[in-house]
């Protein structure tokens, strides 16, 4: 029982893994089951469980996160930004990223200075949690077909 | 006062598949392979640099309970349990290497950044490990 449980977390973290990798395509939720070598819907399922949030909301969090790396480290504009990270919209995007982090990304930009850490703990630090108040609606990134809910 | 860092550690699952892995795969040399009782004392470490030893560390009794061991290995699974960061003088080239070798867990391949570049990859058992190639600075300018 426990070899299983086992087993399904170190699948499920190596198709995060390939979310990660392509966080900046649309997400392609049977692509990404596949990796874990389970249907679409019990990949959703089991991901929420393991990891306590949606694929699709986890995704959003770490490309708002890349964002705000980008936003720090370098002056690429908003809009390059945005596109950059995946999303389609600067509308939507810009909306998100206020959302999750609690500003516009132009006033986080101003209040922030490059950070000196490795990137994986710069962003690791600064990775927005789900912010209070923000319900777990269907995530959507501007896609031209909307997401459903999960 | 403290001089230096001895031993950190690891938690794998299967300490044959760590070392089949860390030596085979990632290129670090067997440190110290002892076994005491039913507890085996088992160490890699960085090629020259015999320093910093990394102990393999497998949940179970006697030191942990089998409902704590049980504990441990769901969260090693989900990533969750720290990872290894380490530097090279190559990483576009180690990069090749770990493939050859057969390595498929990338979590992101060589990119470039302000302070060099680095990748990520994990091991079987899903601890992170970046790998670092630091950019080369001007004598006496900031790195």
């Amino acid at each position: 029982m426990s070899r299983e449980v086992e087993e399904l977390n170190r699948r499920l973290l190596r198709a995060r893994d390939a979310m990660d990798r392509a966080y900046a395509e649309p997400l392609n939720v049977r692509a990404v089951a596949a990796v874990a070598h389970i249907s679409e819907a019990h990949f959703i399922r089991s991901f929420r469980a393991v990891f306590g949030e949606t694929p699709h909301r986890y995704l959003q969090r770490r490309r708002v996160e890349r964002s705000m790396f980008l936003l720090r480290e370098t002056d690429r504009s908003v809009t390059d930004i945005c596109f950059d990270i995946g999303f389609t919209s600067r509308g939507t995007f810009s909306r998100t990223f206020r959302e999750i982090v609690g500003e516009t990304p132009s006033d986080y930009r101003m209040g922030h200075e490059p950070m000196e850490a490795p990137q994986c703990f710069q962003k690791a630090a600064t990775r927005p949690s789900v912010a209070a108040g923000v319900a777990l609606k269907s995530s959507s990134f501007g896609d031209a077909s909307k997401v459903a809910a999960p | 006062m403290i001089n230096k860092l001895n031993v950190t550690s690891v938690w794998v699952l299967d300490k044959d598949e760590a070392l089949d892995f860390y030596v085979n795969k990632l290129g670090l040399e067997k440190g110290n392979d002892v076994k005491q009782g039913t507890y085996r004392w088992l160490t890699v470490r960085v090629p020259g640099d015999p320093g910093v030893e990394i102990s393999l560390e497998a949940p179970g009794p006697p030191v942990q309970d089998e409902a704590t061991a049980a504990q441990l290995r769901e969260l090693i699974t989900k990533g969750a349990m720290g990872g290894l960061v380490f530097i090279t003088d190559d990483v576009r080239g180690l990069y090749e290497t770990l493939k050859k070798r057969g390595v498929t867990d990338f979590t992101q391949e060589p990119a470039d950044n302000f302070y060099g570049t680095d990748m990520g990859v994990r091991d079987p058992f899903g601890n992170a490990i970046r790998i670092l190639q630091r950019k080369k600075v001007a004598d006496g300018a900031k790195a």
